[in-house]
């Protein structure tokens, strides 16, 4: 399944975003996720599947002004 | 004295708020965030740059400070990605805080009023403190306010650029409209002056970043800015003098030797 993630193109075997950020070794990473720019909870990531051609954002604590 | 103020029922203590960005280094930052005394920090979500996890340790190094984080919508252009951001910043921050960036123009960075009032009503209704990054201008504030802020931050000057107060006279008319109003200076302060003239207007507190980080020497101006803030602070408090078109001797006139009185009624010859 071809999705783009952070922008970028990926073949990933994940069917769903819990089981995405596991194929992406994030682990207990601290992230925040969105699906086709709608917030998903990380509650409900592992409800959340994934379709050909979703937009998947994984972001992370950065610095900011 | 004791001197604090509060933000959507927080007391806080010191009146400069600092950003975490563009430092030489995450060591440099936390000196600075020390030396600068804020008790509140700006911080942002982005796309992790690489393999090293860098978010992970930038986030604990903050955490490590002891300081409230304010999580910003930086960089966002829409309703929907500023919403979209400020939701994601929650679950990860672990507050309902937010900084609201619309940013509506490239060249200047000026929010996009009409954007940012609407993310302010969505958010506000979702819980959030929104701390609204916008212009002096009156009727935008009175929006914000009804759309539910209870903190309005406008600009000194674009962000980054470092010049100060660009209009002070909005800046007063609108401190002068909304007495009861926290008001925070976010953005275009470049030295210490700036934050001692914002402070002086009887704004309550000033948000910076770029000027603290992109010193020669990042820690003595967070020191510089601190005791500005203060100076600022008490300045105003102080009540200032009005000022006068014409001189005023300082020191009695009466007394002074070598002068006789001038002589009255005493034609000359």
């Amino acid at each position: 399944m071809q999705i783009s993630i952070n922008g970028k193109p990926h073949e990933v075997e994940a069917g769903t975003l819990a089981a995405l950020l596991d194929e992406l070794d994030y682990g207990e990473a601290v992230v925040a996720t969105a699906l086709n720019q709608a917030f998903v909870r990380a509650a409900d990531r592992h409800a959340t599947k994934l379709h050909d051609g979703d937009q998947v954002e994984i972001l992370v604590p950065r610095q900011g002004g | 004295m004791s001197d604090t103020f509060s933000l959507y029922g927080e007391t806080i203590a010191s009146r400069l708020l600092v950003g975490t960005a563009l430092y030489p280094s995450p060591s440099i930052m936390a000196e600075a965030i020390k030396a600068s005394g804020a008790g509140i920090v700006t911080v942002s979500l982005r796309r992790e740059s690489g393999a090293a996890r860098a978010g992970e340790s930038f986030w604990a190094l903050i955490r490590s400070l002891g300081v409230r984080v304010l999580p910003n919508t930086a960089g966002c252009r829409t309703v929907k990605e500023a919403v979209t951001t400020a939701q994601m910043a929650r679950e990860v921050f672990g507050t309902s805080w937010i900084k609201l960036e619309v940013i509506g123009e490239d060249d200047t960075l000026q929010p996009d009023v009409f954007g940012l009032v609407e993310a302010a009503g969505i958010l506000a209704r979702d819980g959030f403190s929104v701390f609204p990054y916008t212009t002096e201008d009156l009727v935008v504030a009175e929006r914000l306010l009804g759309a539910g802020c209870e903190v309005l931050m406008p600009w000194g000057a674009p962000i980054g650029s470092g010049r100060g107060l660009n209009n002070p006279f909005g800046l007063r008319a609108l401190r002068a409209h909304f007495p009861g109003v926290p008001l925070v200076v976010d953005a275009g302060i470049g030295a210490p002056s700036h934050a001692v003239a914002a402070m002086e207007l009887g704004y309550d507190a000033i948000l910076l970043n770029t000027a603290i980080a992109k010193a020669t020497d990042p820690i003595a101006m967070a020191r510089a800015f601190a005791l500005a803030t203060e100076a600022g602070r008490l300045g105003y408090r102080a009540g200032a003098m009005e000022p006068r078109d014409m001189a005023a001797p300082s020191t009695p006139v009466i007394g002074q030797a070598f002068r006789e009185p001038p002589l009255r009624n005493t034609p000359r010859a």
